[in-house]
């Protein structure tokens, strides 16, 4: 009998391990994020308040950087979606306001949700939001169009290297989810 | 190794199997459900060769002939799962509750309630993974790593796929526990770990994989179940998830789960090779030693899967030298065999053909691998019909050929009876020259740029794929011949000696042939 007991103990300490990997394999949905975060992995752009940057940042006004502005729509959003200004030239270190305008030409009250991604990835650590319409949902009445207000700040420690930036926003229907919560 | 001999004086008396279908459902005998692994590996192995015959089938010419886009999606996806979850994972387990008593010199698993369990799950698993076939929306259709946002877009059956992997898994959790037990605690007095045969080894070094990233996978395919049903986001990119994440945790499970499927292989090989060699393999503990970090090394290279995805320049570096690394190790595997086989008086009985056949053509998956791991290069390789072509070479002619070595080795063993060596040999002659038939063309067809997963394809590709459809109808026919020559075996034909094999090595040859029922009640003494 004292080998059956050997082999249940052996058991529950093998089966336990499966217990914590599969503990592991969500913890690794958090220590994803957060790797993004610190790599810039995935384009994850920051957010600041107006005050750091009032108080954090140096105008670099002999430097000028071009960013670029695109919109994409996820498969299932029949909304029109897309920058007013396809491009401008910025000074690293300076507020900019830009907007994307959305209209909603279904016959029916939609909920819209906008993801931004940076790129090349490397900058993606430089681009900053002070202000951004995809900090919330965006519900439009049916036919109604909204211009959405953004201000970035490109850091000035930008790598001299990059000379482009890429915003580039997806945008999500998530009526049902909003109504759901 | 006091405890070891405990298991010995056991209570068992000696009495045969209980009688007809209850037997084989209620049973606890190693051998019994080794068996059954084997024939349920065996049929599954006949369902997903069925939807490859149809696919190979659809693309035998340009256009659309013989079934739908969607169906001939579901086909790749669950021909793919099939084999891995169905076929070739049970029938390795299958091969560990026959071999591993036997060759370590104990009475049965030490698990055995639990190992019938673990097999009687896996009907269940795959009835259910088959009935999504018949629901709204049809099988699966998403690739059989199940991508979202494209796996959540299937119908009716998704939870009823989600399940069925969730059972697989569980039962190969159970199986693992078994294996790992039964190893650390049942061994025969005097037999060290560093004695063991190299297929006990690799199968324990395996076992730990499964039980560490099996639990990865039930994660992720939970997630996805959440995602769906549950209102989550967790590989969505709108509330705030991102999809990339699924790869991911994905092929943390993935790339080890591509050395479950091969590292018990290599402990076959490792077996028959200095058997017919008449040599002990060459270079023991380099094996075990290269199965250990072959393990290691699985767990820091799963980002290869994925370098399209957008990586940083470092991180496509570091995946492409750790996943070179990878064949050092492997490497040195293939050379131990060749020294084996050096200067050794071989014979070339049909174990000794699908083994050779295995170590050659697993090479060529193995380069072919390597060039794959070059992150530049694999900007063009990635998603093609050269990665088809890849991982069949290292999963059909590698996996699948170990396994039919092994069924060819081991069943005069089982049986007591021999097979008839002259269709072992054409068995053997037919499937290498029609797979090779079968999935050589497939690396023109993905160096000159066709896409995996698609059921058409530009004209200029109709020569390759066409003789590709044709050797991949000989080989899946011929395998029925295999079916035929373990039937016959089974049934009846020359009497197997207790060696069988004039160079067989290991406690499994000390036994009857058939071992009796309950083999090793008295632990044998290894010196």
């Amino acid at each position: 009998m004292a080998e059956l007991k050997n082999n249940v103990r052996a058991f529950v300490k093998i089966a336990s391990v499966s217990v914590v990997m599969f503990g592991f394999g969500y913890l690794l949905v958090p220590l994803y994020d957060v790797f993004c975060e610190i790599t810039g992995l995935n384009g994850k752009t920051g957010r600041v308040s107006e005050a750091e940057v009032a108080a954090g940042y140096q105008p670099d006004l002999q430097r000028k950087v071009t960013v670029q502005f695109v919109a994409n729509n996820s498969v299932d959003m029949p909304w029109a979606f897309a920058p007013v200004r396809a491009a401008m030239q910025v000074h690293p270190g300076k507020l900019y306001a830009a907007s994307y305008i959305a209209e909603n030409h279904t016959g029916r009250r939609m909920i819209g949700q906008a993801v931004p991604s940076v790129s090349p990835i490397k900058a993606s650590r430089y681009f900053n939001k002070t202000e951004c319409f995809c900090f919330d949902q965006q519900p439009l009445e049916a036919g109604e169009t909204k211009e959405m207000p953004l201000r970035f700040i490109v850091d000035p420690r930008l790598p001299e290297k990059i000379e482009t930036l890429t915003l580039a926003y997806t945008l999500f229907d998530v009526t049902q989810q909003a109504v759901a919560n | 190794m006091s405890t070891a001999t405990a298991t010995h004086d056991g209570d068992h008396h000696d009495h045969g199997p209980a009688k007809g279908l209850m037997r084989w459902i209620t049973t606890t005998n190693h051998k019994d459900i080794g068996t059954l692994y084997l024939l349920f590996a065996l049929i599954m192995f006949f369902i997903g060769g069925a939807m490859a015959l149809v696919i190979r089938a659809e693309l035998f010419q340009p256009g659309m002939q013989v079934v739908d886009p969607q169906f001939f999606n579901s086909m790749t996806t669950v021909h793919a799962l099939l084999m891995i979850f169905g076929a070739v994972m049970p029938a390795f387990t299958g091969l560990a509750n026959w071999l591993i008593p036997m060759q370590i010199g104990a009475p049965d698993m030490a698990l055995p309630r639990m190992n019938n369990f673990s097999f009687w799950i896996l009907p269940f698993a795959f009835t259910l993974l088959l009935s999504t076939f018949f629901m709204s929306g049809g099988g699966p259709a998403g690739g059989w790593t199940l991508y979202p946002p494209l796996s959540l877009q299937m119908g009716d059956g998704f939870p009823f796929m989600i399940f069925a992997i969730h059972l697989a898994g569980i039962s190969s959790i159970m199986g693992s526990i078994n294996v790992i037990v039964t190893i650390l605690n049942m061994r025969a007095p005097g037999m060290t770990l560093m004695k063991m045969p190299l297929f006990v080894w690799t199968w324990l070094i395996t076992a730990y994989l499964l039980i560490a990233t099996m639990p990865v996978l039930a994660g992720a395919v939970t997630m996805l179940l959440t995602d769906k049903f549950a209102g989550t986001s967790f590989f969505s990119a709108a509330g705030g998830g991102d999809p990339v994440m699924y790869q991911h945790i994905f092929w943390f499970f993935g790339h080890p789960e591509v050395y479950i499927l091969i590292l018990p292989a290599f402990g076959i090989i490792s077996a028959i090779v200095p058997t017919f060699a008449r040599k002990p393999l060459f270079g023991y503990s380099s094996m075990v030693y290269a199965t250990a970090s072959i393990a290691f090394l699985s767990f820091i290279v799963w980002a290869h899967h994925m370098f399209t995805v957008g990586m940083p320049v470092v991180g496509e570096l570091f995946f492409m030298y750790a996943t070179m690394m990878i064949a050092v190790p492997t490497g040195v595997k293939i050379f131990n065999w060749v020294s084996t086989m050096w200067k050794g008086s071989m014979t070339f009985e049909t174990p000794m053909l699908f083994a050779i056949g295995f170590i050659m053509m697993f090479t060529i998956g193995g380069f072919s691998g390597l060039m794959l791991a070059i992150a530049p290069a694999d900007f063009q390789y990635h998603d093609t019909y050269f990665v088809v072509a890849h991982f069949h070479y290292v999963l059909v002619t590698g996996a699948v050929y170990s396994i039919m070595a092994a069924a060819y080795f081991w069943l005069p063993k089982w049986t007591g009876n021999m097979y008839d060596e002259k269709l072992g040999r054409i068995h053997f002659w037919i499937s290498t020259i029609s797979v090779n038939v079968l999935f050589f063309p497939q690396h023109f067809l993905g160096l000159a740029g066709m896409p995996r997963r698609i059921p058409d394809y530009a004209v200029q590709f109709a020569d390759w794929n066409m003789i590709s459809s044709i050797g991949g109808f000989v080989f899946g026919l011929s395998q029925l011949m295999f079916v035929w020559i373990i039937f016959k075996t089974i049934r009846g034909g020359e009497k197997a000696t207790d060696e069988v094999w004039e160079g067989a090595k290991g406690l499994e040859w000390t036994l009857s042939s058939p071992p009796p029922y309950h083999s090793f009640n008295v632990a044998p003494e290894v010196k």
